[in-house]
């Protein structure tokens, strides 16, 4: 080890790995971030790319990140700023430098930091870090690309091809800041070449190189130790929003007994679940690209008209083309999943970014009386829930459940414990043949409890019967235009959805009880508005927060919960969609809103300094 | 062993009144579909009938099996989904000219493509009678209809065409008031493996009556048509005394013992030909040909819902994980002991 180096003892740290979008920072990203959970830290992640695929090289618009935010305590989000930033060009220290803190370590490549790189990134001067302003940082400033060539000399690689490994040099020279054992990366490394040696040796070779540089350069800056934190025993997997939700749903069909069918189109930021599913031909799901958003949604509804649990995949504008199908099910009430991992709109908007604008469209985009049931995930790792949840719920209730999650979620990962389904709530089809009534059965025959008609399923003998987009008779099920009868089946849709709210959790309270605010979130911004309560805990204020899971129906608890306290912000990346909700349903509720629709997540220091002058205002 | 259950057409009727208008030519399809469908022997209750919007998309409701009466134009995307969830059911399309080529023409040509094993029954009237009078993509130029009151401007459709340009494997087409062969083209239809095309040509009493006059009129109909049959000659004529043979590389309407041509000129239909030339050119005839009529095109190939499954038996045979659990600690994990 450098003697010289001073190892500070952190709780948290962010580590920022930001380049070219070719530059492969996601893998040196994601390999520190399995790397260090692995050892016990927490770890909370976000990828940020550009949305074109390959940007011009070098330019501001082509830098693509991936952030780390590991720590010994519960860590909820990929964190507002960076303590260690590799820039493997002057573009991507440009655009990252709002995210740095003072002392950061700046990690560059100087190779890439010459006259026709700096004019890239559209500097004037030949000081990058001084033109920034940056004079507070501790820069390693290392040739990465030329140690990374002659290291690689030996295994006759064509240039571009040894220069591609530049990426694992800079993430050797992190592991060593922060003390991780080589073997698990180069273990990491093995797999993902396994049917390139070369290449796998190669990449081998640039991380040691990159680490070995770091011990013996003697580098004048910190090194940091996390402390491993004690998790909860059991067997831990890397996981992201996406497949999180695409494992949810494969849960809740297997406890429901019923083969799971994903219709969907590819579409940004929510396509890793169709190829999550379409991948698990292992387990028997069904999981299939179609022509376009329509015929996702409307496959999805033809398999669970046929006996099998539907959903779809989508984001925002897609939701909106899938709307017409979702009425269908709705009237035909039929088991459907609809997952909108939201991005930035309107139209095509930000695809890659994240925003929770969606909220209304889910609830109300539709002709018509249309209620389905919305639920939003809350971390990467609650997409499993309430994914599991959507299934449990459509299946059970008979109805589309439209599950919200976002860009940010979705890409972001952390560890994730795998569950033990046994523990995990039964999931029972209403089955037609389970129907006990005095009257004959028929298509709309309701189950007392729950308003939720039967399942009969193509096949059973002695039930089949025609179902469809136009209304039908309560009693006959045959289709009526009667004024009376629509009124029936209006309100009965209705009922049907309102009467969830007995089979979902109560609203949960966390932080200070006697608060005098309480702030309000749901979906994807759980993280920043948990941290956010948190610090200002640590600041000595009291501050409670509860945030939703179930939108509709709301949690039976909602209004009393509100009425709780004295102040009460609703905190959403929209321009008040929930808020606005919520005033429609709980009467005489005025709530404060703090709303920033900028494509990025929260920040947890301005949240906090909102907040505080609502506290004390 | 036990005797298989004989099935007749009135099995697959139920006792909903039939809301068409009297005289329109989906009475005669229904009873045609009802026949086949006692003549393949299908119990109703493996039976799924879906449909879009439009006349002829009602027809699920006056049928004992399984019905979905669905969405305008998603028809045969919500079959594809029945039919690749439960390769085991009997999957219908009840469509009509503007449901299954206007709206749904992206799921038509995709469903053909893909060769789901659907029997898609195209009842094609040429017009939009459930809004009352509009052209539909089948229209011919220039006709006036209520949306189109100078004439179209635009060229149609023409669906044997459209099903073959999509790939498709078996089309056959008839026309409404041929009871005789309706039920069994349907029938060879429900057969083939994979998505079948069936146009009828339908007649609407209100807002199109007499569109198929031309061909369907009984006096007239062995002279403008031609009834193929797979194996047998191309003869048609009020005394099949006429034929088509392929005069270089088009085909011709002949008179048998004029011209020279002998009744061995004249072409024998074979459907089952994987090329798809000359049904094309079958599909495409009228004006001074005459319109083909039963299946033109018959050819088997591996159906989609059939694909699909056996895809999973095959990644599952080499593959042992079969559940969520077992899949999961197969991955990337690592323990954390208490």
């Amino acid at each position: 080890m450098a003697e010289k180096t001073k190892i500070t003892t952190l709780d948290k740290v962010v580590v920022r790995f930001s380049g070219d979008s070719g530059d492969g920072m996601q893998l040196s990203g994601t390999i520190f971030s399995n790397l260090s959970a692995i050892l016990g830290n927490e770890i909370s992640t976000f990828p940020d790319f550009p949305a074109e695929i390959r940007a011009p090289q070098g330019t501001l618009s082509g830098v693509s990140g991936f952030q780390v935010h590991l720590g010994s305590r519960k860590v909820l989000t990929p964190g507002d700023k960076a303590d260690v930033l590799v820039a493997m060009n002057p573009a991507a220290l440009k655009v990252n430098v709002k995210f740095l803190k003072p002392g950061t370590i700046v990690i560059i490549d100087t190779d890439s930091f010459q006259k026709s790189d700096l004019d890239k990134a559209l500097f004037q001067t030949d000081d990058p870090f001084a033109e920034l302003g940056l004079t507070n940082v501790q820069v390693v400033a290392a040739p990465i690309t030329s140690m990374v060539k002659e290291g690689l000399a030996e295994f006759g690689l064509d240039n571009k091809s040894a220069v591609r490994s530049k990426n694992m040099f800079a993430l050797g020279l992190v592991c060593w800041l922060f003390e991780r054992p080589m073997e698990g990366a180069i273990h990491m490394l093995e797999n993902k070449f396994s049917k390139k040696p070369t290449i796998a040796k190669a990449n081998i070779k640039a991380l040691t190189d990159g680490y070995n540089y770091g011990n013996n350069i003697h580098a004048q800056v910190s090194t940091y130790r996390i402390e491993c934190m004690k998790c909860e025993p059991g067997f831990y997997t890397d996981v992201n929003g996406n497949k999180a939700t695409s494992y949810g749903l494969i849960a809740a069909a297997e406890k429901a007994g019923l083969k799971l069918f994903l219709g969907s189109y590819p579409i940004t930021p929510a396509t890793d679940i169709l190829q999550e599913l379409s991948a698990r031909k292992e387990l028997g799901v069904k999981g299939l690209q179609f022509e376009d958003e329509i015929a996702g949604i409307c496959t999805a509804i033809g398999a669970s008209f046929a006996g099998a649990l539907g959903a779809t995949s989508t984001s925002g504008p897609g939701l909106a083309l899938k709307s017409e199908a979702i009425g269908l099910a709705v009237i035909a009430e039929l088991p459907l999943v609809v997952v909108d991992v939201q991005r930035g709109g309107p139209s095509t908007g930000l695809p890659t970014k994240s925003e929770q604008t969606d909220l209304l469209q889910a609830l109300y985009g539709r002709n018509g009386e249309s209620p389905v049931v919305v639920i939003a995930a809350s971390t990467p790792t609650d997409c499993f829930d309430a994914a599991f949840w959507a299934g449990k719920l459509a299946v059970e209730h008979m109805t589309p459940v439209i599950l919200l999650t976002d860009s940010y979620i979705a890409n972001g990962s952390s560890a994730w414990r795998i569950p033990d389904l046994d523990k995990y709530p039964e999931i029972k089809p209403p089955y037609a043949d389970q129907y006990a009534g005095d009257k004959p059965w028929k298509a709309y025959r309701r189950d007392a409890e729950t308003l939720s008609r039967y399942w009969a399923v193509p096949g059973m003998e002695g039930f089949a019967h025609r179902i469809g987009g136009l209304e039908k008779d309560y009693e006959t099920s045959a289709i009526s235009t009667e004024p009376l009868n629509h009124q029936k089946m209006v309100d009965t849709r209705q009922a049907k959805i309102d009467k969830i709210a007995n089979y979902i959790p109560d609203l949960e309270v966390l932080g200070d009880q006697d608060a005098e605010l309480l702030i309000v979130g749901w979906g994807g911004t759980y993280g920043h508005l948990y941290e956010a309560m948190e610090m200002m805990q640590e600041n000595g204020k009291k501050v409670a927060f509860a945030h939703f899971k179930f939108i509709n129906p709301l949690p039976k608890n909602t209004a009393e919960v509100l009425k709780r306290y004295k102040k009460v912000v609703v905190a959403e990346q929209n321009k008040g969609q929930f808020a606005t909700y919520l005033r429609s349903k709980v009467t005489g509720l005025n709530p404060y809103q703090f709303n920033r629709v900028k494509g990025q997540p929260f920040v947890v220091g301005r949240l906090v300094e909102e907040f505080t002058k609502l506290l004390e205002a | 062993m036990e005797e298989a259950i004989k099935y007749v057409a009135k099995d697959y009727k139920n006792d909903q009144s039939v809301r068409w208008c009297p005289g329109c030519g989906d009475h005669a399809v229904l009873n045609s579909i009802h026949k086949a469908m006692a003549e393949l022997g299908v119990c109703p209750h493996d039976i799924a009938v879906i449909s879009g919007i439009g006349c002829s998309s009602r027809l699920p409701y006056y049928m004992n099996s399984y019905g979905f009466h669905t969405i305008h134009g998603r028809a045969a995307a919500i079959a594809t989904g029945v039919k690749t969830a439960r390769p085991d059911l009997n999957v219908w399309v009840m469509t009509g000219d503007g449901d299954c080529l206007a709206i749904g023409g992206n799921h038509f040509i995709h469903a053909i493509r893909r060769n789901v094993d659907l029997n898609i029954v195209l009842f094609n009237n040429k017009i939009y009678g459930l809004t009352k009078g509009q052209y539909s993509p089948t229209s011919d130029r220039g006709v006036v209809t209520k949306s189109s009151p100078y004439g179209t401007v635009e060229e149609p459709f023409i669906p044997a065409e459209l099903t073959m340009g999509a790939r498709g494997n078996f089309f056959a087409r008839l026309i409404d008031v041929d009871l005789k062969n309706t039920a069994e083209v349907l029938t060879l239809a429900a057969k083939h493996k994979g998505a079948s095309v069936v146009e009828v040509l339908v007649n609407c009493v209100i807002f199109n009556d007499g569109i198929h006059k031309y061909l369907s009129d009984k006096a007239n109909r062995a002279e403008r048509t031609i009834f193929l049959r797979h194996g047998e000659k191309m003869l048609f004529g009020n005394n099949n005394e006429k034929g088509i043979v392929l005069d270089g590389l088009k085909l011709k309407a002949v008179t048998i013992g004029e011209d020279g041509y002998t009744l061995d000129d004249i072409l024998v239909h074979d459907a089952h030909e994987k090329d798809m030339t000359l049904h094309m050119m079958l599909g495409l005839m009228g004006g001074d040909m005459p319109v083909a009529l039963g299946v033109i095109r018959d050819v088997e190939a591996e159906s989609y819902d059939q694909a699909v499954e056996n895809q999973i038996k095959e990644v599952q045979a080499k593959n042992p994980v079969r559940t969520l659990n077992e899949y999961l600690m197969s991955g990337e994990i690592w323990e954390v002991k208490g």
